[in-house]
């Protein structure tokens, strides 16, 4: 199989990249969805009061230390860019 | 010479806590520190066996805690060292036999009397850890280079910080050099990165800890072992002292004595 040539050299990186993600929903008791829901929430308040481009933005949850962090990276439309009329 | 209360814990079970209670109690004992080891697995002792004192219990924390006997009575004097006493735990009860407090109390009443005391906790997150984290000078946080052992290290980090408890070091245990050259095993550098509190100590896979608990003989009183090595520069740094990690070679042995490739000199 396909799968047991390179990615052995992986597991141990796999093992640590599903563990960022395992040990951030942990601590912050925010599961997959729930962190969905929050940053579709966050955009549409956002939204009302400036305008965005909704496929440019990254939200993320990330570890520093021993703290949490939810990092949004929002690209604003700026009003000389607005369309006229 | 009041003594420092060391508590080591993992949540996850079967990662070596009373190996590393065991053998880090005649570490200390081995450079002159007079030492008592507090087994706090109510219900399932096994730092007796793990020290080959198995056969030599009268009285246990239990008894101390419910004034059946005086605690100098509990205390099991190890032959083979100066200074090595041990304080089994009850086998015919749990958890709930022991609280908080009392532990706190035994550990107040020896503080005077040596100077480390070592706290073996069961695994778990429940009453047993809380009683054994209570007295804590420092917590010893042992895991094992695989999942579920660091997700479940990563918890018990986190209610000791809630409990403002500390400081917290990390012991990595279980290191097999192989596989972390192969890619298939996290590497210490992964797991502190993950953890993001204080290394205090490597300890590689040897089968030689198998055959002393076998024999009831701990690897730290054998010179030739590896992992009996670990454990005695685990306890130098627990005194202060500044040891360098023992590193992987090319041939994925671990050799002793040589920084190298891990970078957390954090000693």
């Amino acid at each position: 199989m396909a799968a047991w040539g390179k990615s052995n050299r992986q597991s141990a990186d796999e093992a640590k990249e599903r563990l960022k993600l395992v040990l951030i929903h942990d601590r912050t008791d925010l599961s997959q969805e729930e962190l969905s829901i929050m940053k579709n929430e966050l955009l549409a308040v956002i939204s009302r009061h400036v305008e965005i481009d909704p496929d440019a933005v990254r939200i993320s949850m990330k570890q520093e230390g021993r703290e949490q962090k939810l990092t949004a990276d929002i690209p604003l439309k700026t009003s000389q860019r607005r369309r006229i009329g | 010479m009041a003594a420092s209360v060391v508590t080591i814990t993992s949540g996850k079970g079967g990662v070596g806590k009373t190996t590393t209670t065991a053998n880090l109690a005649v570490a200390l004992a081995e450079e002159g520190q007079k030492v008592v080891c507090i087994d706090g697995d109510i219900g399932l002792r096994n730092l007796d066996v793990v020290l080959g004192l198995e056969n030599r219990i009268v009285y246990d924390l239990v008894d101390v805690v419910e004034n059946r006997c005086r605690i100098r009575q509990a205390m099991i004097r190890d032959k083979r060292l100066e200074e090595l006493y041990l304080i089994p735990a009850a086998q015919t009860r749990d958890k709930s036999a022991v609280s908080p407090s009392d532990m706190i109390r035994v550990c107040d009443e020896l503080r005077s009397e040596v100077d480390w005391i070592l706290i073996d906790s069961p695994a778990g997150i429940e009453r047993g850890f809380r009683n054994t984290i209570a007295p804590a000078d420092m917590i010893l946080v042992i895991t094992n280079p695989e999942v579920s052992a660091v997700r479940d290290a990563d918890r018990i980090i986190g209610l000791v910080e809630a409990e403002e408890k500390g400081p917290v070091k990390l012991i990595i245990n279980r290191v097999n050099p192989g596989l972390t050259k192969r890619g298939d095993m996290l590497t210490p550098d992964d797991v502190v990165e993950l953890l993001a509190i204080e290394l205090i100590g490597i300890i590689p896979d040897d089968e030689n800890v198998v055959i002393s608990t076998n024999r009831g003989q701990p690897v730290a009183l054998d010179p030739k072992s590896r992992s009996g090595q670990a454990f005695k520069n685990i306890a130098k740094r627990i005194k202060g002292e500044t040891v360098p990690f023992m590193a992987i070679d090319e041939k994925g042995d671990f050799l002793s004595k040589m920084a190298g490739l891990f970078k957390q000199g954090g000693d």
